[in-house]
Formats: structure tokens, sequence, C-alpha cells
């Protein structure tokens, strides 16, 4: 099988605080919209990509300002990638408990993770678990 | 109303209805301060009904899905009742995949809503 050729990329370290990747994320978006994505998947690859930030900042780098956080984004012709990678201990995402249970309905957060693997097509983490990587496949459907 | 720096807040009769001045409740500062003046409508101004009308709205995360979950136990402690309304499909998707269509009443438009008070 012939490597991806990716037509965009974009690799970058940013301060861990909230918004620090917006302008990354437009870029990204951006690019998609000029090669004719789908609005769904502009939304899904915005919504996926900030749920991931927002873990990597408030829960791997434990809202700690001096830490950073590594954004990798990569668009292709069919296929949308992006990285986050905190600096955190990591955890295990088997374990997260299903918040659509009668039981989580009211708890107040623990969807990010349940958010990204609804809405991209692949979501994938590393053995330590301080690094998640989510693919979107152009017309995947939700 | 005044002194609201993230809602847009008018009544209809005996119903608070909350607008949203940004289209999108993404980064933690915001809805931490959307929040508390949500809160602060419940718990200082003791509004009993509130419809949050969504239509402003072109983006919600999961924190602000909870802080709505939050806000949903307040009111009800408070005895009072909370609709959302003119939420887009794209945001009543992220509703429905998390399930918390069930949790929320949630109406087509704000008459409906403000009829079914």
């Amino acid at each position: 099988m012939p490597p991806l050729r990716w037509l965009w990329q974009c690799d970058c370290v940013v301060p861990s605080e909230p918004g620090a990747c917006r302008r990354i994320l437009d870029g990204l978006l951006a690019e998609m919209a000029a090669r004719d994505w789908r609005k769904h998947d502009l939304y899904s690859v915005r919504l996926a990509a900030e749920e991931a930030l927002a873990n990597a900042v408030r829960h791997g780098n434990g809202a700690d300002g001096r830490k950073r956080i590594r954004i990798r984004c990569r668009l292709g012709s069919r296929r949308v990638r992006v990285g986050v990678r905190d600096q955190g201990q990591g955890f295990d995402p088997t374990m997260l408990p299903d918040p659509t249970g009668p039981d989580r309905l009211e708890v107040p957060n623990g969807r990010g993770v349940m958010l990204m693997q609804a809405y991209m097509s692949r979501v994938r983490y590393n053995a330590v678990g301080n690094c998640v990587i989510m693919d979107k496949t152009r017309d995947h459907a939700l | 109303m005044t002194g609201y720096r993230r809602l847009e807040v008018n009544e209809v009769g005996d119903v608070t209805v909350v607008r949203f001045r940004d289209p999108k409740i993404i980064e933690d500062i915001n809805i931490q301060e959307l929040s508390q003046e949500l809160f602060r409508l419940v718990e200082v101004e003791r509004r009993a009904k509130l419809l949050l009308n969504f239509s402003s709205v072109d983006f919600l995360s999961s924190a602000a899905l909870g802080k709505l979950i939050t806000l949903e136990k307040k009111v009800k402690e408070n005895g009072g009742t909370l609709k959302l309304s003119n939420i887009r499909p794209e945001i009543f998707e992220v509703f429905a995949i998390t399930k918390l269509n069930r949790l929320f009443d949630i109406r087509d438009d704000e008459a409906d809503a403000l009829a079914a008070f």
C-alpha cells in the first residue's frame, strides 16, 4: 500500500492553555473547507480536536500552564489526522465509564473521549495514554 | 436586562428567556463566566421558569454540556423548570449521542417551549 500523501500539514508546540491551538485549528478547517470537505466533517474535526485539547490541558497537563501541548495536523485528499500530545502521565481510555449510562447521565463531565470516538473515523492512544491520534475519513457517515 | 456579559436575558410573561452572546461555547473561561451567569439567574434571582434559546449557538463543547447538567440540577432543586429551544441539528446530534436529549426538555422553537411551561 503506498504511503499517505499529505497535502497540508502543521506541527506546533503550544502552551498548555485553553485556546492556545485555536489558530492552528482554524487553519486546518480553512484548508479542509478550501478542498470542499463537508460542513459536517469540519464540525466533527473541530469538536473532536477541541475535546482532545481540553483533555490535554485539564487532565493530561493538570491545568499547569507551564506545560506544553504538541499538536500535529495532517490533511490528505481523503483523510485528515489530528494528533495531540500532553506532558502528563497518561491514562487508560478503556477504563472510562460509559457516560450515557443511567447512573452517569447527570454527571457533568466524562463525555469528551466518547465524542471524539463518535465523531472521528478512528481514535487511538499511545501505550502511555498521553497522546491521541484521530483520523477522519472523507464521507465517513456518523 | 443588564449585568450579563455572556447572556441576553429577557422575560416573556413569567418565563426568563436566555440567549447566548457567544456563537461558540468552547473555551473554559467563557464557559465558566457563562455558567456563573446562568447559576445567578437561578440561585440569586430565583428565576423559576428558564428557557435557553440556542439559536445563536453554532458550537458547544462537552464542558458546556456539563454546565447545562449542573444548571438543570439547580433549577430542579429550586423547584423550577428548564427548557431548551432552537438547537441546530448538528448540536442536537451531540445531545443525542450523549443521550442528554433524555435529560433535558428540548423544544423546536421558542414559541413551542413557552407554550409548554
